[in-house]
């Protein structure tokens, strides 16, 4: 089969065809974004891309916490200790050139991976790590990124996706189904390798499927790009120099289609009537989830447009665009809200986790020593290195060619690395209503919870700050500190009365929940107010508005994903404070007449890591 | 045997291409900034640059890249070889451009002892990191906003100084560093912290296009590119020759450039229209005003440069609100439009 009736193609024909592509270029189309939820999906797809690669092609596995020059290259630690110089070793991404490197559970992959993939695909080569160990080394390869996450919060890192030609969906029973045959031989993918670069495409076709992107929400020109190399492949596939509609067709439905954020705004005409497609390669479609039963084309592929390239009259054009925009529905869940459907990292994914990442081991306060490797990142402690090579001098051989310079013979089994421990703190930041007199019975109960949560901070390096909020504007009392003296005189000083401009609290809370994230710690925003609130975020007065920009700011902090206690002080439990919980995602707890203890206790029962 | 994406054939992005032809007309105006989508040249802008400024002429066998006309801004290195009384050789080397990449150790970004020496040879011995690298040049960090605390501290502390200072595993070392940062991200993933942001002369906001005719002209390009890197670079060649030359013009006016006060008075009042902190603002705009004149082969800077430089100098510094829509540019021409006229 060639890459016509682009629309008609299953998930394993797409899945199929992306593999031949990829297998004719594979640093040219970047490589795939795989996701499913069963290996065996898996290992099929790779057998077929194997199959197809030139024999000669590596296929690599990458493992994770690979440390930098295992990857790119670097020193041969064992070998230069060994032979008293210099002996440099090629990295993986260097030792992948011309082939593909395989990325399992790409989703949890650290941003410091992500960033040395996505720049090798940039650029080409890998630069080996150190200055004295040979220069950049060509690494001309694709990345496979298995994305076997099933949690919805764990996706791969957008930047990585976004350079990869094919986000591929495997079914595993749509794969159990399928014929064991390639519909693409490997001669024939290796004739097309030699042919694609010569394959022209005309001006139309570019602008029709720069057209078809934004019809489908895809911003990417990246993406767009790879569509027209991919269409430039189908072609070569089909032993033909210049692109056609159906090769448009199937590039819109593999590099496009799973990038779509939105339908086009004009839906292309209703079928003519619904009858089955004839598809050789799908003898078991009943057992076919996916694709809606797409329609056959009102005109039949020979109308197509002869090879050459001359310009395509209006209609012409429009043929193209509906083939294309049927190919790429195709691609698209049944009865879609487009929302991610290939689901890379959206906003915020790539950041969280990392974020908060206290395990590097590079910084903190020396605990000992390990064994283990320097390059590997971590902190070389010479002197214990020394010391654990010196019982074994005499044993050891003087290496071949040693000219007596070596004085101490260290293998690799001596490193000891600093073990070093950065200790993850929480911090609790207060935020006290102190407006009318009401609040202020409440801030005598505040400030003895803040100051039994002080006591317990010394121990367990807790760092607690405190905003109090009145009159127009909210305040940083006390930013997050583990002062305890500074703390009391603050407490001492926090005065009462006046209006209740709670957004403006909310804000400052969110402020402060943000830079102790940068530490690394966990937070928890405790929340002491009757939810009243009366002063708009700008500080004018007035209910409605100060409720509206409330909820709207509790929101925004919900947004970051903070950890909320909200303690409801009026005297019974009111509706606005709930609201206001709900909004914020806080645990909401009613403690009308609580005391010191009281809020302590919920506190300390909200705490994520409290005792760590 | 990497071909960068010749820098003149990328479309539109004018702002952001200007912004980084001025930090090479006068690297003290700082880094720049660069917000915005995937896919929006950001990266192919910034490593088409050792291939398109006019390259360098550096002290021969100098490991820090120095400049031979540089008087008394050596390494140490270098002032030692000409206390000895040796005659410092150059030769002509590409504008170095670095990557900081995610998840960097500190030791590669500083530098660190020179294990293999240290083990092979017993030499106390210091390997260059990747800022002694920079030097001269520009230190790329893509994501820069998912940047590790320690080392964006790193960055601020050499930045200030342009001197990287290390004291570490028995190795007290401390060459020039003095570079143009150049940072990107897209703000939806993560904010940057305040202090870096003011440290960035420029910063730009770049958007994909909406524009059909662009889009299809950027397509056709790369599409071109991919096929024929070497052809395509030559046919770009003369475009990127100009600009270079027009760099270098630029450089040698620069410093004769007056900024005359009445315009000095605009900045200020710009500056405290729009609420920017501290001094770096009217800097940014003194500076970046300046290298533009230069750059357009100006006699004067005027109340014009001023203006098109505003919008890149100031708007990574107003004071936010996360919940304002009104964006940073749309304030910043209000203002403009308010102190000298729609």
């Amino acid at each position: 089969m060639t890459a016509s009736a682009a629309s008609e193609m299953t998930g394993v024909i797409r899945a199929q065809l992306a593999a031949a592509l990829l297998s004719m270029d594979p640093a040219g189309f970047g490589g795939a974004l795989v996701r499913t939820s069963r290996y065996d999906a898996v290992e099929r797809w790779l057998a077929d891309l194997r199959a197809m690669l030139p024999p000669e092609a590596p296929i690599t596995r990458l493992p994770l916490g690979i440390p930098d020059d295992r990857l790119l290259g670097g020193l041969d630690l064992a070998m230069t200790l060994a032979q008293g110089r210099p002996v440099a070793e090629r990295g993986l991404l260097a030792r992948t050139d011309g082939g593909v490197l395989i990325l399992p559970c790409a989703e949890r992959a650290s941003g410091a991976l992500i960033s040395r993939l996505t720049e090798v695909l940039d650029t080409r080569i890998a630069v080996p790590r150190g200055h004295a160990v040979g220069a950049p080394q060509p690494a001309r390869l694709g990345v496979i990124a298995l994305d076997e996450g099933d949690g919805e919060d764990e996706h791969v890192a957008a930047s990585l996706g976004d350079r990869l030609a094919f986000h591929l969906l495997l079914e595993p029973g749509e794969f159990a189904a399928a014929p064991n045959e390639l519909f693409v031989d490997a001669a024939t993918v290796a004739r097309a390798r030699a042919a694609y670069a010569q394959v022209e495409i005309s001006d139309q076709r570019v602008t029709s499927l720069v057209a078809l992107a934004a019809a489908f929400g895809v911003p990417s020109l990246r993406a767009v790009a790879l569509a027209v190399r991919a269409a430039r492949g189908c072609a070569a596939l089909d032993d033909r120099r210049s692109v056609n509609d159906d090769d448009c067709a199937a590039a819109a439905a593999l590099v496009l289609g799973p990038r779509a954020t939105q339908r086009p705004l004009a839906p292309p005409p209703p079928p003519p009537e619904d009858e089955e497609p004839a598809a050789p390669e799908e003898p078991n479609e009943g057992e076919e989830p996916d694709p809606p039963d797409p329609p056959e084309p009102p005109s039949p592929p020979d109308d197509a447009p002869p090879d050459d390239n001359e310009s395509l009259s209006e209609e012409q054009m429009r043929e193209l665009e509906e083939l294309m925009i049927r190919a790429v529905q195709a691609t698209l869940p049944v009865g879609l809200t487009i929302d991610a459907p290939m689901r890379t990292a959206r906003a915020g994914a790539t950041g969280g986790r990392s974020g908060n990442d206290r395990s590097g081991g590079l910084r903190g306060r020396q605990v000992g020593t390990r064994r283990g490797d320097p390059r590997a990142g971590g902190r070389l402690d010479l002197l214990e290195t020394l010391r654990a090579a010196a019982p074994w001098q005499k044993l050891r051989p003087a290496p071949a060619g040693d000219t007596g310079r070596v004085r101490v013979r260290v293998r690799s089994d001596d490193f000891r690395l600093r073990r070093l421990v950065e200790p993850a703190g929480t911090t609790a930041i207060f935020v006290v209503d102190a407006s009318g007199s009401a609040a202020i019975n409440r801030m005598a109960e505040a400030k003895g919870a803040v100051e039994l949560l002080l006591a317990e901070a010394y121990s367990r390096r807790d760092e607690v700050g405190l905003v109090a909020f009145r009159g127009t504007q909210a305040e940083v009392l006390l930013p997050p500190t583990r002062a305890i003296a500074a703390a009391k005189r603050a407490l001492v000083a926090l005065p009462g009365g006046g209006g209740t401009p709670l957004a403006s609290a909310i804000d400052r809370a969110r402020d402060l929940v943000t830079q102790a994230r940068r530490t690394g710690n966990d937070t928890v925003v405790v929340f002491l107010t009757d939810a009243r609130a009366n002063i708009a975020r700008d500080g004018t007065p007035g209910r409605p508005q100060a409720e509206s920009d409330a909820l709207a700011s509790a929101q925004a902090l919900r947004a970051i994903g903070a950890t909320t206690l909200l303690i409801d002080t009026s005297p019974r439990p009111t509706e606005i404070a709930k609201r206001l919980a709900a909004a914020l995602g806080a645990r909401y707890v009613a403690l009308p007449r609580t005391d010191a203890q009281g809020i302590h206790r919920a506190v300390s029962a909200a705490m994520p890591t409290a005792g760590a | 045997m990497f071909i960068p994406f010749p820098f003149s054939a990328i479309v539109g992005q004018d702002e952001m291409k200007r912004a980084i032809l001025l930090t090479a007309v006068d690297p003290t105006i700082g880094g720049v900034l660069i917000l915005g989508h995937r896919g929006t040249a950001k990266s192919t802008a910034v490593r088409a640059l050792p291939a398109l400024l006019p390259p360098m002429s550096v002290v021969t066998g100098c490991r820090y890249g120095c400049d031979p006309h540089a008087e008394g801004r050596k390494c140490h290195d270098c002032l030692a070889r000409e206390a000895a009384g040796e005659k410092l050789r150059s030769h002509k080397a590409p504008v170095p451009v670095v990557d900081l990449p995610l998840g960097a150790t500190e030791d590669r970004v500083v530098g660190a002892l020179d294990l293999e020496r240290a083990l092979t040879r017993g030499e106390k011995a210091y390997e260059p990191g990747l800022l002694a690298r920079a030097h001269r040049g520009y230190l790329y960090v893509d994501e820069i906003n998912l940047l590790e605390d320690h080392l964006v501290d790193l960055l601020l502390d050499v930045s200030t100084t342009g001197e990287n200072v290390v004291e570490r595993e028995g190795i007290s070392v401390r060459h020039p560093a003095r570079f143009v940062l150049v940072g990107s991200g897209n703000p939806e993933e993560g904010d940057l912290r305040p202090q870096l942001l003011d440290r960035f002369g420029l910063s730009v906001e770049v958007t994909t296009t909406t524009d059909l005719d662009a889009r299809v002209e950027v397509i056709k390009r790369r599409d071109a590119f991919d096929r024929d890197p070497d052809g395509f670079s030559a046919k770009w060649a003369e475009a990127d020759h100009e600009a270079s030359k027009k760099v270098e013009r630029a450089r040698k006016k620069v410093a004769t450039l007056v900024v005359p006060d009445a315009v000095l008075r605009q900045a200020a009042q710009l500056c405290a229209a729009v609420g920017t902190d501290g001094v770096r603002g009217e800097l940014a705009l003194l500076r970046g005003g300046r290298a533009l004149a230069a750059f357009d082969g100006a006699k004067h800077v005027t109340t014009e440069h001023l203006r098109a430089i505003a919008p890149s100098a100031l708007r990574h510094r107003l004071r936010r609100n996360v919940l304002d829509d009104v964006g940073s540019t749309v304030r910043i021409d209000r203002a403009l439009d308010e102190l000298f006229g729609a």
